[in-house]
């Protein structure tokens, strides 16, 4: 099953129970196989292979440097592993590209920010339905009839992104002068604006209260059940990762140590080890 | 199918050497003119060296692109010849010392520390502002005529090398004492980045700004300190092309050369600008030389004038094989 | 109080989306747009055509055409006067050599001409980034300046090197005196304007612009590069091309080798730096300003009794040249444009301070 158009589901309907997980999630969407990556010498990651499967929530953790960051930027190839492979709905790459990872289903959100500060929040959004809009320069330029029917299109879908997210009142504010939770936010809603399959999300709740990282989470979860979007992310807070992810995959100085369950991850004795700080 | 970085690099520096060779291998040159163009370029590339030095040494230090290294130079040749007018040389040096000092003050106080943080290119446009400031004021106060500096070098060339070529070669004495003058500082420049306190916190500071700043190194004084030395390297570059050529106007923008070496020889490195500077010295003068006249006769040009784009497309080809410079690091942007 | 937007509400996205969402703002520039072409031609004499406003209005449209590159897609280019260059000298040659062509078409060719040779310099714009790009675009510049001066065919053969125009007819229309031809520019002026705000605020300039923002995030989400930054060059040294060829026949009618140099790169970067970056009514102010700055020089100082020799006005330029850019980099990023908006704002609210 693939993605749902946006506009299909109203935001304020959620489903009273999530289907048992071994209904909802399916095959193998994305794998990594054996990738390495170095800079200048320094090894990031080594040799660290995992599966994505449709519709799951899978977390990332490790401590700093571990990694992590690292491997979603190979997976939509702002990174290219010097070894290895990646495998998206069956085709191969040995590199991945950024704009062929996202028209293939893969979008992003980053851990330090990287909005575009001197656009709006509906710009920002705006941009991902980029890829979607296919008006020629000329069109464009005179604005005539398909141009303007495009962006009134696209619109839409946006408009429906932003109630979905709660920031409507902040749609023509400059990104820069939201405050730090609703710069999130809008990160989270420029990939969702994608209509992605796969969505990679770095750090979504750092630096976030108590009270902004339930909203965040409960966004998360919505985009997953909702349009069955499959969630990879890092995250620190345990508690969270615990919660809502439906697997873990462990990162220790760009090694894997653990993967599985939140339960079988948790008496993993390398995990233990790697995050009490036990000397190996 | 990927090509190993190094084969476009080798490719263009083959095309090159071949380039500086075949005058000589189809036999229509003379060795000795041959050699006396070599040693032109040289010296050229020796003046492009000294204006791409202060450039980098700003670069290091700071990150900011200095446009205005080349107004620099014009500004410190005028004060020398005018103030030469009125004392012996080596005072009026040592009074343009003192006026670039004086600017790198300013110029810390005025541009930089205001714009703190800001992009590069925010920079690379203040320092533009810079070039045109400068350039309005040095001919403001101290006149925007031709102006001699003479250094008491005998003008009549040399002949040397007669023993060995036909007809011997001609060589300035003033391009073998400038020649002197700036192995002779960057001699010194090494020495007082390797021996001096303040050297090594201007090298702390060129591998990591947070860090440098967070053991207590003050970034303002640092500024100010690399941007009175790129200043000192101005004047030597602007006493040198100012006895040779005069001092005027044009010194401002034939110093822009500078932007082509650096991007040749790698942002960041002292040798990169020597080694660049002579490159496109001798590959401009090279090509002046031995390229244009066929070129002319090929295309029926209206004249030469090859060495005014030369290093500019020189650098361009070099950007798409070798961003980062014969002697530059390469870098990764961390997301 | 005048300046209020109460009771307008947008209930279509078509209406959120016009060019100008405030009415004010339309009846505004309907009656400016009026002004300049019913008005102006009643008060204007000869000279201030040649002098300031004709100048004034070609100068806006290659300021356009940086600030789409620069301010919008945030690629530096130091050597823009060089596209304007092959606008005009593309120009030259079509109406030389290929007499019957409209010339509303060749204004279109040399823009296009102008728009191939950017693209093919802003390719090093694909792996390099900011100050690396300004070196490429010096290249630009003083190749340009080589082939117009060196290569004969394109001056066709003149033996000076230096090209000129005669008047030009479109429809029977001979374009002569300095009115005829303000009112042949401004009417290309107004319309490339309304191009560009299109182009930026559909999905071209909004890749434009996250490119310039953050180009790591753009390309992740499907904005490729080569695309973004390769259409800026393009259009960018288009609106140069365009701007070059009306320089050329409306404002030079004969031109020498290096009409087109560095000094008008400089000029044109300085136009948006001072009028401000990513805005179309900054590349008019900015442009407005850098004309009438020279010619304030000139008159006022004069007028006041103290005449500056021509040494000293051009020195007295360039300072105050670079202490503005300094300024508006440290003070006002935005430039005037930014202060009219800050003006605006302040209107809105008048007389109450919130």
């Amino acid at each position: 099953m693939a993605s749902l158009p946006v506009q299909a589901l109203p935001a304020s309907k959620r489903l009273d129970e999530p289907p048992p997980a071994h209904t909802r999630i399916g095959p193998v969407i994305l794998s990594v196989a054996n990738i390495s990556l170095d800079f200048g010498g320094v090894r990031a990651i080594s040799d660290v292979s995992f599966d994505v499967r449709e519709h799951e929530v899978l977390a990332i953790i490790g401590p700093n440097g571990a990694g992590k960051s690292s491997m979603l930027n190979v997976i939509n190839g702002v990174y290219h592993a010097q070894q290895g492979r990646i495998r998206f709905k069956d085709r191969e790459f040995a590199a991945m590209q950024p704009h062929r990872a996202a028209a293939m289903g893969i979008a992003r959100t980053f851990q330090n920010l990287a909005l575009f500060k001197g656009m709006s929040v509906l710009d920002n959004i705006m941009t991902g339905r980029n890829m979607k809009m296919r008006t020629g320069i000329l069109a464009q330029a005179l604005r005539v009839g398909p141009a303007e029917r495009e962006e009134m299109r696209h619109r839409e879908v946006v408009e429906h992104i932003i109630d979905f997210l709660e920031i409507q009142a902040y749609r023509k504010t400059p990104v820069g002068r939201l405050a730090y939770g609703l710069q999130k936010r809008v990160d989270l809603g420029r990939a969702l604006a994608l209509e992605p399959e796969v969505l990679l999300l770095d750090e979504p709740m750092a630096g976030m209260n108590v009270e902004e990282k339930q909203d965040m989470c409960r966004f998360i979860l919505d985009v997953n059940e909702q349009y069955g979007t499959t969630i990879v992310l890092i995250e620190h807070d345990m508690g969270v990762v615990m919660d809502i992810s439906d697997r873990i995959v462990v990162l220790d100085y760009g090694r894997k140590i653990g993967d599985g369950t939140p339960g079988e991850v948790r008496g993993n004795r390398a995990v233990i080890d790697a995050y009490l700080g036990a000397t190996h | 199918m990927n090509i190993p970085r190094y084969v476009p690099v080798a490719a263009l520096s083959a095309l090159l050497a071949a380039g500086l060779i075949a005058p000589l291998a189809t036999g229509e040159t003379a060795p000795g003119f041959w050699v006396e163009v070599l040693i032109g370029g040289l010296m050229t590339g020796v003046l492009y060296s000294l204006v791409a030095l202060g450039f980098v040494l700003i670069f290091k230090a700071s990150g900011v692109f200095n446009f205005a290294q080349g107004a620099m130079v014009l500004f410190a040749a005028l004060a020398v010849a005018r103030l030469a007018e009125r004392m012996p040389v080596w005072a009026a040096v040592i009074g343009a010392v003192v006026i670039m000092i004086a600017l790198a003050f300013a110029v810390e106080r005025l541009v930089l520390r205001p714009l703190v943080n800001q992009d590069a290119v925010a920079l690379l446009m203040a320092t533009l502002g810079i070039t045109f400031f400068l350039n309005g004021f040095g001919q403001s106060i101290w006149g925007s005529d031709i102006y001699e500096i003479n250094l008491g070098i005998p003008r009549e060339p040399m002949m040397v090398l007669g023993n060995v070529f036909e007809g011997g070669v001609l060589v300035n004495r003033d391009d073998i004492a400038a020649a002197i003058t700036a192995v002779l500082l960057v001699g010194a420049l090494a020495v007082f980045f390797r021996r001096t306190a303040t050297g090594r916190a201007l090298r702390a500071v060129a591998d990591d700004h947070q860090a440098a700043q967070s053991i207590g190194i003050p970034l303002d004084r640092i500024w100010v300190i690399v941007w009175s030395v790129a200043g000192v390297v101005a004047i030597v570059g602007g006493v040198i092309w100012g006895g040779k050529l005069g001092v005027q106007f044009s010194i401002s923008q034939v110093a822009l050369k500078a932007l082509p070496v650096v991007i040749l020889g790698g942002f960041e490195s002292v040798p990169g600008a020597i080694v660049g500077g002579l490159i496109i010295g001798v590959g401009e003068k090279m090509a002046e030389v031995f390229l244009a006249p066929p070129l002319i006769k090929a295309f029926d040009l209206a004249g030469g004038g090859i060495e005014n784009w030369f290093a500019y497309v020189l650098a361009l080809l070099f950007l798409l094989v070798r961003p980062e410079g014969l002697f530059g690091e390469r870098r990764i942007d961390r997301v | 109080m005048f300046f209020r937007e109460n009771g307008q509400f947008k209930s279509t996205y078509r209406a959120d989306m016009q060019l100008l969402p405030i009415a004010q703002d339309r009846y505004f520039v309907l009656a400016l747009v009026a002004f300049a072409f019913f008005a102006v031609p009643l008060l204007v004499s000869d000279y201030l055509y040649l002098s300031i406003i004709n100048p004034f209005l070609i100068l806006t449209l290659a300021a356009i055409g940086l600030n789409l590159l620069v301010g919008y897609c945030g690629q530096i280019s130091i050597g823009h006067a060089a596209f304007m260059a092959w606008g005009a000298y593309a120009a030259y040659n079509l109406v030389q050599r290929v007499p019957m062509l409209n010339f509303l078409v060749v204004l279109v060719l040399a823009g296009l001409v102008a728009a191939l040779v950017g693209m093919f310099f802003g390719i090093p714009s694909l792996r390099i980034k900011g100050l690396y790009l300004a070196v490429a675009t010096l290249a630009a510049q003083f190749f340009t300046d080589w082939i117009f001066a060196r290569v004969k065919w394109f001056t066709n053969y003149s033996s000076s090197g230096s090209v000129s125009t005669a008047p030009v007819q479109i429809f029977g229309w001979t374009i002569g005196t300095p009115r005829d031809k303000y009112l042949f520019v401004l009417g290309v002026v107004i319309v490339f304007t309304l191009v560009a705000r299109n182009l930026v605020r559909g999905h071209l300039g909004r890749a434009w612009m996250a490119t310039r923002d953050m180009d790591v995030a753009a390309e992740v989400i499907g904005i490729r590069p080569v695309y973004a930054k390769l259409t800026a060059f393009g259009v960018s040294s288009f609106y140069c091309g365009v701007a070059g060829a009306l320089w050329g026949f409306f404002h030079l009618g004969s031109w020498e080798p290096l009409a087109f140099n560095l000094n008008l790169s400089f000029d044109l970067l300085f136009m948006i730096i001072i009028g401000g970056m990513g805005s179309i009514l900054g590349s008019y102010l900015g442009a407005a300003f850098i004309v009438a700055l020279p010619i304030a020089l000139n008159q006022i100082p004069e007028k006041l009794g103290v005449p500056l020799s021509t040494a000293m006005a051009s020195n007295v330029e360039f300072m105050i040249f670079g202490s503005l850019i300094v300024l508006f980099l440290v003070l006002e990023p935005h430039g005037l444009a930014r202060l009219w908006a800050i003006g605006k704002e302040k209107l809105r609210l008048w007389p109450f301070p919130h």
